[in-house]
């Protein structure tokens, strides 16, 4: 299987050069319209409505009354639509309510809960991005970070629990852990790759069930599980290796987000200011080229799988030194493939990639308020999450739906589309 | 198969041949590896004394075989030796550039499953019961044998299906609830390739005519598949349980004579519909793919759409009508968790068996037959951990349920011989 060839510094979609004569405001006033209807956030926001607008028909499909009022649709259609209607806003008023900000709260603390709730749950999400992105970037489609997440956080969890530190240090090693053991697990892939051309799609799908298996047989032995507990789950770690709460014991909010917001900063630096970063990219952009231009290219396979697994790892972390406190065979939930959708929204870069893990953050908190508040199931969230980057990843049939001029090219979005046939290939 | 050595492969054989491609030592020095732990871990350290018991007739045959007793470390000492001395052929020829067929990893893989077994219920009262180990691996293998092929079918096209996972799990949905309605466990089977087919249709959709890298469609094609599914179950199939979502169980057929022979009789003749299906679609894939004009144009696209553009054969619309044949298949394949079991659908109860099909498919080198193979081998680790679980055993069950995936792992990392993608897989075709 090849990779996906993403163009890297290519202006996402604005293709499309701006008329600059010198006619006057109003054709001046033209282009600038003509750039802001062709530009590639109009379609992030497009890709979202249209997602969020079938989510809805599901929302009203499943919902009693509606069933009820469509029995006599022909009789009285206006129930239908405004029973239609009650659902889909009801439930996205409580989405947005669980994850923003609730204005129905008693207390303000209960009122800005749902926004730090959002962040927290971004934490997971936006690290694990950012290593997949670099990934991508780099040509490599790690599916991996599922597995690299789990191995992060039986490294973080067993240093947190099985060893008793003075306050900082313990924290500072029990991240270290856990970067060391998703980097790790990811470098048995990104090592296989170099060394022997194996694919690295097939190998960490197989990494992603191998590590599955692997914290459930721990939980099982006397080093992991809890003393006195048939469950698989382990003891909580100690309090000096938890991150420190930022908004006091009130809120989930943990020291985990500005390590979020650091790794954002640090993989921009890294892909775009570093020396490596562009042997990243130029290893994404073209192999052979960068084989003659003398880069190591299986070095950078490895390199890559090692930095995006230590990313993944120390989303682990955030798992299990933030919020869950132990270790069980559910800890990464399904943030490893949430992040892969996280990655796709977000580009591959790394403020994307931050802004993409707080929207599916807010979308995975606010589920959980409306599950709670109007029975509307949070997996709901799911489809808008895979909605929505399905439409990103085909501006031509968004800008269809919207009507919207064309950015010029016909196909996807250059960093999610697939490598073509191109006429001059050898 | 044969171990015939090519011509060309003989050195000096005739001027200007190609130059011989360097020996590698690599899968022969594997075999011996972990024949050796074999060896070590069944044959040397266990103690002796011990006792296994295997049994094999079931009531209905023709004529019983008794249940026979051998003693556990002798036997899995000598199966392993055995074992060893295969791996010593294959460096021998690997040394004279002779080709080993398959029925080499064949043997080397069940003298090595016979030597766990002895080691693993020596000493049991219970006997292990080889029959219905072997009935219910064919069982278990039945939903990776429609994944692989569904994959092998749309791959050989040149379009990546990572979606059998999903189009697996709609198919599942879809039978389940198709079959309660109707109360018949037939029209379910009918109903799922219908939905597998449509998530292939949404894969190619977006893999050709907005040309989206496949690879990043499927992925996302089987977070939607579990949403929909999933709210889908929550909130209307909670709600009706009874009318939506309790399927009759697909009854079991026994063909006359053929399920009285011993041993293979039950295995192979006292199955569903679904397993007779299966060795259909298998035997009828494994004669068309390599032997009809549908077959040779199915693989000229996937191998070089250009070429096979040139001479006139529609690649795009290749690609896609395959592509969806083969969702079709998965989805039928997806019928086994619902209809076959006669269970209710649940979240996500496919649980990864469609990651499981593609890695068959790759282990089994895009070939309906070894897609067969290694689906039945995936299968049987699945049903010795249940087996064994019961038995009571020394490995515990997560490093039994881990293997296939390993294996996967050594298959892709070219220590179990090459394997090789059709060659345009994943890449687009843009005139």
């Amino acid at each position: 299987m090849s990779q996906a060839t993403p163009a890297p510094e290519q202006p996402a979609g604005s293709t499309a050069p701006a008329p600059r004569r010198d006619d006057g405001i109003e054709a001046r006033a033209q282009g600038a319209l003509r750039e802001m209807l062709t530009s590639s956030w109009l379609v992030t926001v497009c890709a979202l409505v249209l997602a969020m607008v079938i989510s809805g028909v599901l929302i009203a499909a499943a919902d009693a009354d509606v069933q009820d009022a469509a029995a006599y649709f022909f009789a009285r259609p206006a129930d239908f639509f405004s029973a239609a209607w009650d659902a889909v806003w009801g439930a996205y008023v409580a989405l947005f309510q669980g994850a923003i900000i609730d204005p129905t709260a008693s207390t303000f603390t209960r009122a800005v809960r749902p926004l730090t709730e959002t962040m927290t749950t971004s934490v997971p999400l936006i690290l694990a991005g950012l290593g997949l992105g670099i990934g991508f970037r780099a040509g490599m489609f790690n599916i991996g970070a599922q597995g690299q997440i789990i191995l992060g956080a039986i490294f973080a969890g067993y240093i947190g629990f099985a060893f008793d530190l003075p306050p900082v240090l313990h924290l500072l090693l029990a991240v270290i852990g856990a970067a060391v053991g998703g980097g790790l697990w990811a470098g048995i892939a990104g090592f296989l790759k170099a060394r022997t051309g194996a694919n690295e799609v097939i190998v960490t799908i197989m990494l992603n069930n191998i590590a599955i298996y692997l914290v459930g047989y721990l939980l099982s032995t006397k080093a992991f599980q809890r003393e006195g507990s048939n469950n698989p789950i382990s003891p909580p770690v100690g309090g000096n290796a938890e991150y420190p709460l930022l908004l006091g014991s009130g809120f989930r909010l943990h020291l985990g987000f500005l390590l979020a917001i650091a790794a954002a900063v640090f993989v921009w630096w890294l892909m775009s200011r570093s020396t490596l970063g562009f042997q990243f990219r130029a290893v994404g952009s073209n192999p052979s080229a960068a084989r003659t231009a003398g880069i190591n290219v299986n070095r950078v396979y490895l390199l890559v799988m090692m930095i995006a697994g230590s990313l993944a790892g120390l989303a682990g972390s955030a798992q299990i030194l933030g919020t869950e406190k132990v270790l069980t065979d559910g800890v990464a939930a399904s943030f490893g493939f949430d992040a892969i959708t996280v990655a796709l929204l977000g580009r591959s870069k790394p403020l994307g990639t931050f802004f993409a893990g707080l929207l599916f953050g807010a979308l995975r908190a606010g589920g959980f308020a409306m599950q709670a508040r109007t029975g509307t199931p949070i997996d709901i969230v799911l489809v808008v999450q895979s909605l929505v980057v399905l439409f990103i990843a085909a501006p031509p049939l968004v800008r269809a739906v919207f009507r919207l001029p064309s950015a010029g090219g016909r196909g996807a979005a250059p960093e999610l589309s697939a490598p073509v046939v191109k006429e001059a290939a050898a | 198969m044969s171990a015939v050595a090519a011509p060309a492969s003989r050195p000096g054989s005739f001027a200007g041949a190609k130059p011989l491609a360097p020996i590698s030592y690599k899968a022969p020095i594997g075999y011996a590896a972990v024949a050796a732990l074999a060896t070590l871990l069944f044959g040397i350290l266990p103690e002796s004394g011990r006792r296994t018991t295997f049994s094999v007739s079931t009531r209905d045959d023709f004529f019983q075989i008794e249940s026979f007793t051998v003693p556990s470390k002798a036997t899995a000492l000598l199966l392993c030796l055995a074992a060893l001395a295969l791996s010593a052929w294959t460096f021998q020829a690997a040394r004279t550039r002779r080709k080993v067929g398959i029925w080499l990893p064949a043997v080397y893989a069940v003298l090595l499953i016979f030597a766990l077994l002895t080691w693993a219920v020596a000493g049991k009262d219970q006997a292990l019961p080889l029959t219905s180990l072997l009935q219910g691996s064919l069982f278990l293998a039945v939903p990776l044998v429609f994944g692989a092929l569904a994959g092998l079918l749309s791959e050989r096209s040149g379009i990546i299906n990572i979606a059998i996972e999903g189009q697996l799990l709609a198919g599942a949905f879809l039978a389940a609830v198709v079959a309660t309605i109707t109360q018949s466990a037939y029209l379910g089977l009918i109903a799922a390739p219908i939905a597998g087919a449509l998530v292939s249709a949404l894969l190619v959709a977006f893999a050709i005519r907005y040309v989206v890298d496949q690879i990043i469609v499927g992925v996302v094609l089987n977070v939607l598949v579990v949403g929909i599914t999933s709210y889908l179950f929550s909130t209307v199939l909670a709600d009706n349980a009874a009318t939506l979502n309790s399927p009759p169980r697909l009854p079991r057929i026994d063909i006359p004579v053929l399920s009285q022979i011993p041993v293979v009789g039950p295995v192979l003749f006292k199955q569903t519909a679904l397993v007779y299906l299966m060795y259909v679609v298998v035997i009828v894939l494994q004669v068309m793919v390599f032997k009809s004009r549908w077959g040779l144009r199915l693989r000229a696209v996937g191998e070089h759409p250009k070429a096979a553009d040139t001479v006139g054969i529609k690649v795009n619309r290749t690609r896609v009508w395959n592509t969806i044949l083969g969702g079709a298949v998965a989805g039928l394949g997806g019928a086994f968790f619902t209809v076959a079991n006669g269970l209710a659908f649940g979240k996500e109860m496919t649980g990864g068996k469609g990651y499981i099909a593609l890695a068959a498919m790759i282990l089994g080198r895009w070939s309906p037959k070894g897609a067969l193979a290694a689906a039945l081998l995936f299968g049987f680790a699945d049903n010795l951990q249940v087996v064994l679980g019961i038995i009571g055993t020394p490995i515990p069950s997560q490093i039994m349920l881990m293997t296939p995936y390993v294996v996967t792992i050594f298959a892709v990392a070219g220590l179990v011989g090459r394997v090789r993608a059709p060659a345009a897989e994943g890449v687009a075709y843009v005139k």
